[in-house]
Order: structure tokens, then sequence, then C-alpha cells
């Protein structure tokens, strides 16, 4: 049990540790008026304390999944390094967030999703210390859950393995986006056309840019993902991806 | 892994690629800036009255720097990544001599 706490404790002290770039474009420092981060600051809490439960009920009922962990955290570090060129003409990076929805949850990517927006903000002016809340929101809460959600969709409807990585990855990648867009779009409504003018031109930003990168970010998804499947089995079968008698 | 497996992998790769280079040719004008900074010029053209309340705390002292910095987030997440997949590797290996 011990044992446990103190590996829980190291991990946080190593992504803690390095200096990571998160998923998206984020909302940038100062840029969000302080009403609307303090309340995606709130809303985006309780996610945070179930991705922890989550984290450390995962980690105990499996130790060998912990590897995995690091490596779902590792996939975040490299994509959301990654700054691509779009069609737009301007460049955005990926979030990476989808693996470990599929492996762990939406919650357990809220933790380390926080985490990596937080020394992205620190180290690299990377979004924002008092943007972290609405940043944190769009990509480790609302990301996961669509990634996770459509991910699930499929499994139900017995949709291949592969398009449901690629679809969950995907679709959370944009949605990280399209939810930036929504946040700015609120704090910031047109004078002629309100919401709805502002929504369309954060959308034109940042939603359009992303397009063929989630796309990219869906693909390497599902090599990353039938890489851990081809090796991993027991690990996967302990997370309950794969079935037993797969 | 199968030959059909590599080629299917490549192939997904080179999708990947494509994806990458071909923005770099459609617009050919483009100065590839971030989405952020582009984000940054419509607020102030939705509320040319708005001022930043808040600037970060440290900023990397030059696009150099902050290269530097990201190149070092992407190697220690690959190098972390591809540690584990060759791990597992290792260990199943192993396993399926010992089932022999």
């Amino acid at each position: 049990m011990l044992k446990k706490r103190i590996w829980i404790l190291s991990l946080i002290v190593m992504f803690t540790l390095l200096p990571r770039t998160a998923f998206a474009m984020h909302i940038m420092e100062g840029f969000l008026p302080p009403g609307w981060c303090i309340s995606w600051g709130v809303l985006t809490i309780p996610f945070i304390i179930l991705g922890l439960f989550s984290i450390q009920k995962t980690v105990n009922e499996h130790p060998r999944t912990k590897m995995l962990l690091a490596m779902a955290g590792a996939f975040v570090f490299v994509l959301s390094a990654l700054k691509l060129p779009s069609v737009t003409g301007s460049c955005s990076h990926l979030t990476g967030i989808g693996l470990g929805t599929i492996l762990f949850g939406p919650t357990a990517m809220t933790v380390l999703g926080l985490i990596v927006l937080l020394f992205q903000a620190l180290l690299l002016a990377h979004g924002g210390i008092a943007t972290l809340g609405a940043n944190t929101f769009s990509m480790a809460v609302v990301g996961p859950i669509l990634a996770f959600a459509t991910y699930k969709i499929i499994k139900q409807a017995k949709g291949p393995q592969g398009l449901a990585v690629f679809l969950a990855a995907a679709l959370g990648d944009l949605m990280t986006y399209v939810m930036t867009s929504i946040q700015l779009a609120l704090a910031f409504p047109a004078e002629t056309g309100g919401f709805m003018a502002s929504l369309a031109k954060f959308m034109g930003i940042f939603a359009v840019t992303q397009i063929p990168l989630a796309i990219s970010e869906g693909i390497l998804t599902v090599l990353v993902f039938n890489a851990i499947a081809a090796y991993g089995k027991d690990e996967l079968q302990d997370l309950k991806i794969l079935s037993k008698e797969a | 892994m199968s030959a059909a497996g590599v080629i299917k992998n490549l192939l997904l790769i080179a999708i990947v690629i494509v994806l990458i280079v071909l923005p770099l040719f459609i617009q050919k004008d483009a100065e590839f800036g971030g989405a952020d900074g582009e984000a940054e010029k419509a607020i102030t053209e939705i509320n040319a009255d708005y001022k930043p309340w808040f600037s970060p705390l440290i900023e990397p002292k030059s696009g150099e720097i902050e290269s530097l910095l990201f190149s070092f987030q992407a190697a220690i997440g690959s190098g972390i990544l591809f540690y584990g997949l060759g791990y597992m590797r290792g260990k199943k290996k192993k396993e399926e001599v010992a089932n022999q």
C-alpha cells in the first residue's frame, strides 16, 4: 500500500518536474476576464478529484498498468510538443489525450492534462496560469469525455477497434478546440451578432486549423494503440480494453 | 509483426506526413504562426478596449530557447513511450519462450 502511494507520488513529481506543453493552442494568459477564469476553474475541480480517485483505484487494482499510465502521459508529452502547420496557414498542436482516455478513462486524463497545462503555462508561457481552469476544462475534461463516449459507442456498435481508437482521438482533439472557441465567444460576444458571430470567428481560427491535425492525431493514436495491444495484452485485459478470450 | 501489418503502418505514417507537408504547399504565402496569436488578434477586433489583465510569469528568452524546451519535452515523452513499448515487447518474448 505504502509502496503504491510512493509510486503515485513519484509519478506526480515526475510529471511536475518535466516541462510539458499541453494539448491545444490554449487561451492565452490574461485573455479571459477574471470571472470566466474562476468559473471554468470551479467547474473543473470535481473532475480532478474524480480523476485522482480513478487513477489510484486502477493502479491499486492492477499495479502492472503503471507502465501504461506513464506511457499515456508520455504520449501527451510528445504530441503536445509538436506544433504542426495546417491548411489555414497557421500552426497548432496535437493533444494526445485520446490514448490515455481509452486506457484509463476520461477523468484520469483530467489530472494528467492539468499537470501538462500547468507546466506549459509556467515554463513555456503557453496558455496561462489565470486561464488554467478554462484550458483544463476544454482539453482535459470536455475533450476526453467526447473521446471516451465516441470510443464506447463504436465498441458498443461492434465497430472495428482501429476505427474506435481513431475517431475517439480525432474527435477528442477537435472538441478541445471547439470548446476553446465556445469559451472565447462566451467571454467576447461580438457587438453585432453576439455570441454566434464570435463563435464563428473563433471556430474559424481554432477549429478549422485543427481538422487536419485531428486526423493526424487519430492516426498516430491508432499506431501507438496497436503497438501496445500487440505487446501488452495482459495489461489491456486488466483495463478491460480487450476481453479475456481475445 | 506481419508484412501486411508493416505495410499498413507505413501507409498510415505516410498519410500523417502528407497531412503535415501539404499545408506548406497549399498556403505558400502564409506565415504559419500560432493559432493562439490569431485569436489574440480576433479578440482585439471584437473588443478593442480589452487589455490582458495578467501576463505570463516567465517567458522563454527567445524563440530558440522556446524550441529547446519544446524539443526537450518531445524527447522525454518519446523516451518514456518507447522504453515502455520495448519493455513490454521483451516481457512478452520472455513469456513466449517460457511457455514453449
